[in-house]
């Protein structure tokens, strides 16, 4: 299953509704290209909906990561919403859950962002 | 017990060659009677060994192959995996988890092959690296396999 990206506007944040494999390939290249897309257009507030992401290889996280410093050093958010077991395992294992601000809950997740 | 199963594939160094070989990591730790989690980690390692091999190794070369053998013999499942590219040094690969290298965008497929297999094994061919993984069935995956016969 290749993988999907939507975006949608709430309160100034934008929301990336992921779905399908982010793994080496198309996955992994449909998340550059969206977060390049938004923060070119000045999109820095970015809530990544890991929800229907139902599987992430190294090349999936290093991209997550990528995501995470590109938005960073732009002076903008990124924070991940609605992780599975599984990716909430693999983000364990690799130490990199407490790098990335994790949240369950949408409006939760909209209201931590500085504004 | 079911009897010993050996499969070998010749593969080309493709991303679609690294998804089979996934799926198939997937079907034979299932026929194994590994539980989903467990065949998960397997078939991930399987990939990420897969990667090193086609991306890394081979770097795409459509003149080179990458030979896949998946094995269930008694209580392991072994899979060996051989590239035909330059080599490399496994001690040389940065630990992805010190603090200078969690923000990296890449680096971490040794360590998660290491984090879901029993073994991982680096051995320096000429030409190439040959990896092999192996997982040790636990007696409930022993009972599911029984089950399943």
């Amino acid at each position: 299953m290749s993988m999907k990206a939507s975006t949608r506007q709430v309160d100034g944040i934008t929301i990336v509704d992921l779905s399908g494999r982010i793994t080496l390939g198309e996955g992994s290249v449909v998340l550059r290209d969206t977060i390049k897309d938004l923060l070119g257009k000045g999109q820095k507030k970015i809530l990544l909906n890991l929800g229907d992401v139902s599987y992430i290889d190294s090349s999936g996280i290093g991209e997550l990561v990528s995501a995470f410093t590109s938005v960073r050093n732009q002076g903008g958010e990124l924070k991940l919403l609605n992780l599975t077991k599984k990716v909430h395992d693999l983000l364990q294992i690799t130490k990199l859950y407490t790098v990335f601000d994790v949240k369950d809950d949408e409006a939760t997740a909209i209201s931590a962002f500085a504004k | 017990m079911t009897a010993p199963q050996r499969v070998t594939y010749r593969m080309e160094s493709t991303l679609e060659s690294v998804n089979k070989a996934e799926e198939m990591a997937d079907r034979i730790a299932a026929q194994a009677g590994m539980d989903e989690d467990t065949r998960s980690g397997v078939s991930m390692a399987v990939r990420e060994a897969m990667i090193n091999a086609v991306l890394h190794g081979n770097a795409y070369d459509t003149n080179k192959r990458v030979n896949l053998t998946l094995e269930h013999k008694g209580q392991e499942l072994i899979v060996t995996i051989t590239d035909e590219g330059t080599g490399f040094v496994p001690e040389e690969v940065p630990d992805p988890l010190a603090p200078e290298n969690l923000l990296k965008g890449s680096g971490r497929g040794i360590f998660l092959m290491r984090a879901f297999m029993d073994e991982v094994r680096f051995r320096k061919m000429n030409p190439g690296t040959e990896i092999i993984l192996i997982k040790r069935l636990q007696s409930s995956d022993l009972d599911r396999q029984e089950a399943s016969t």
